[in-house]
């Protein structure tokens, strides 16, 4: 019978968020003074009670983590998805005790290292060699560990001519090689990883992706893997779980995992707070993004939108689109030239873009009505997302993924 | 080894797991050290330049025109070197400490380690400055054909007062300023105003004479009055006496603010990455 490596139960935790009121868009100085006295007395106060100071003038609590339990035995590659604001990073940095939990337990067994962030800790003006021995002692390695495996690093990052080079005149490419070889040669008993293997270019993708199940493959070492990309979490998990809204929306194998992932957060939905309506007179209500056909080599993207209108007017509609790192990718126009024309009262619109040659990945979407050049009625700007797999090509099995850098599209070439 | 994490739990191998990473501590005071005089042109002699111009400045206003070095029968840079070595010890200390957790978020916000690694590391750096003018300072015993008497011996004790009395402090501020930024302001400010009111330009009997007896026990409630009489003991010789009520004070406050900053930085540690 396996041991336990992990034990997690009813885990909670809970945030304080600061707004600023965005009631009233006409400011006079006396309301500002006002504010300014308010918001000083009850920091003042906070600091009295030795409470977070929080900045605006409402504060809302938030549980970005709500009664997760679940259990890892030794050896297990776990595999943890969901949506962005989902909890994943939450959950890593409690596990990993950079934070305390607000509720529940943990039960560790073993030692753990966690992997957030490639890097951490490199230091711009110190030389490759001495940023092995920074970061190596940062991630948790004794000094007699990181020399015994230095060569073993150094071979890994390909970095052996720039060792005596401070890393601020190293490529980025360098870097993340250099940070990553460093982490990869991590021994703990409980690994903790975050989304690190999306870095640097394809070829290193794989050495690190190969690295990672050896890993877990003959180390016998039990790891927290999270991952945007499904395929690596299928090859490497073979257990799941997906998070959704703070809570665990589900556990079991990888496939079923990440089909249910895909059902439940595939579509996302933004629903406008009554209380900040634009003034502008024609804004969104509610907007549902839907991937179509996912498992078909012809997916598109559907965008339902609720449209509020005072009066009849005539307008375009813009969708943007973001990669993972938040760069635009792509834009669409509908009505630039010949406007659309919307009606007086509140209805339900539909567009669709096809998705067949998007890369794998996670997208940001940004809507907007306006007219272009004059006047924006109104928009939703990096609230909504939606994650993509790749359909299988039709003359080829090569598929990308955002994450290896080659960009978010791929192009069709034509012998001419 | 099992660990378990809940709210509000006080960690059980707390001491324990501080051990544990003594090389982390050791490789980040390395770090702080190494990266201080990259890029600059002169490099180490900062730490030379500073002491030495203070000093200068120190003897010319107080030494010769206030007139207090015809008060001390030592040479009067010495006699204020003294005090400048373990206060800007001190003053290094204080300031890069307590500014240490908010400069180092990046990791306090993607690593586990125990925290009070962070602030400790940099008083450490602090030590190192403070070796190098301690060498410039025996080099200007040389110079003033000043030797040391045998009461040198005693100084690595005064060191450790040095490094405690800071400490506390340093913890205190350093885990109140990841929450509270206002304390970055007000470091430099207790740092100018204690310049002055600790014997640091002076000797201590001069302001001793201007302070009424009952109020001279407010006085040294500064732990660094006690800390820079025996430094002057050690180093310049018994024309300036050992104060055991400043010593006994010092001691006092020493292990009061250590308290208080130990106690504080365990209560907010857990919560250092959510507020920085």
């Amino acid at each position: 019978m396996p041991k336990t490596a992990i034990t997690v139960k009813g885990l909670s935790k809970r945030y304080f968020l600061g707004h600023q009121s965005t009631q009233e868009s006409y400011q006079s100085l006396r309301d500002s003074i006002v504010r300014a006295v308010k918001g000083f007395a009850r920091k003042a106060g906070d600091m009295a009670r030795g409470k977070q100071i929080l900045a605006g003038d409402s504060v809302e609590e938030f549980w970005a983590l709500k009664g997760i339990d679940f259990e890892v035995e030794e050896g297990e590659v776990l595999g943890i998805i969901g949506h962005n604001g989902a909890g994943k990073s939450t959950l890593l940095k409690v596990l990993s005790r950079i934070t305390e939990p607000t509720e529940g337990r943990i039960e560790l067994n073993g030692r753990v290292a966690s992997l957030l962030e490639v890097g951490t800790g490199f230091h711009p003006e110190l030389t490759g060699r001495e940023n092995i021995f920074l970061n190596g002692a940062i991630l948790g390695m004794t000094k007699r560990e990181i020399k015994e495996k230095f060569d073993e690093i150094v071979d890994f990052a390909e970095v052996k001519n720039f060792l005596d080079t401070p890393v601020k005149r190293y490529s980025s490419g360098m870097y993340v090689r250099l940070a990553f070889a460093v982490a990869a040669h991590l021994e703990p008993e409980i690994l903790i990883v975050d989304e690190v293997l999306a870095v640097g270019d394809m070829k290193f993708q794989k050495k690190c992706l190969g690295k990672m199940k050896s890993i877990s493959r003959e180390g016998g070492r039990t790891v927290l893997f999270v991952s945007h990309n499904l395929s690596v979490i299928q090859t490497i998990c073979k257990r799941c779980v997906v998070l959704k809204r703070g809570q665990v929306d589900f556990i079991g194998p990888s496939a079923d995992a990440v089909a249910r992932y895909l059902e439940s957060e595939s579509d996302f939905h933004w629903l406008r707070d009554p209380e900040k309506k634009p003034m502008s007179g024609c804004h969104f209500d509610e907007i549902t993004l839907k991937v179509i056909g996912e498992d078909t080599p012809d997916p598109s993207v559907e965008i339902t939108a609720k449209i509020t209108n005072e009066k009849e007017r005539e307008l375009a509609f813009e969708v943007h689109l973001f990669n993972a790192s938040g760069e635009g990718v792509a834009l669409g126009l509908s009505g630039s030239v010949d406007r659309l024309k919307f009606e007086k009262g509140t209805a339900e619109h539909r567009w669709r873009f096809p998705a067949g040659r998007l890369a794998t990945g996670s997208y940001g979407v940004s809507v907007r009505l306006n007219v272009p050049g004059v006047k924006v009625y109104d928009e939703v700007w990096q609230k909504l997302s939606f994650d993509f797999q790749s359909p299988p090509h039709p003359e080829h099995s090569y598929r990308i993924a955002q994450s290896w850098g080659h960009g978010s599209f791929m192009l069709d070439l034509e012998k001419a | 080894m099992q660990t378990i994490l809940e709210s509000g739990r006080s960690e059980k191998n707390y001491w324990k797991d501080l051990w544990r990473f003594r090389e982390l501590f050791q490789v980040l005071a390395w770090r702080d050290i190494s990266v201080r005089y990259k890029q600059t042109v002169i490099g180490i002699l900062w730490a030379i330049i500073r002491p030495l111009l203070s000093t200068l400045i120190g003897t010319f206003v107080f030494g010769s025109m206030a007139g207090f070095a015809s008060d001390v029968s030592a040479p009067y840079a010495l006699v204020i070197f003294a005090g400048m070595l373990a206060w800007q010890f001190f003053h290094t200390a204080l300031s890069d400490a307590s500014n240490s957790l908010t400069t180092n978020a990046n990791l306090i916000s993607k690593v586990y380690f125990p925290r009070l690694i962070v602030p400790t590391a940099s008083i450490m750096v602090a030590l190192i400055d403070f070796a190098i003018s301690f060498v410039l300072f025996l080099l200007m015993m040389l110079y003033f054909g000043h030797p040391p008497t045998w009461n040198i011996l005693a100084l690595p004790l005064f060191i450790v007062m040095g490094f405690f009395a800071v400490m506390g402090p340093s913890l205190w501020i350093a885990s109140l300023n990841v929450k509270y930024r206002d304390f970055r302001y007000v470091i430099p400010f207790i740092l100018q105003f204690g310049y002055f009111i600790t014997p640091v330009l002076y000797p201590k009997f001069k302001i001793m004479e201007k302070i009424p007896e009952h109020l001279q026990i407010l006085y040294y409630m500064n732990p660094m009055v006690g800390v820079i009489d025996g430094f002057r003991w050690c180093l310049i010789g018994s024309e300036f006496p050992l104060d055991w009520t400043a010593i006994a004070s010092s001691i006092f406050i020493t292990i009061f603010f250590m308290w208080l900053g130990i106690r504080q930085f365990r209560k907010m540690e857990k919560t250092f990455a959510d507020l920085i």
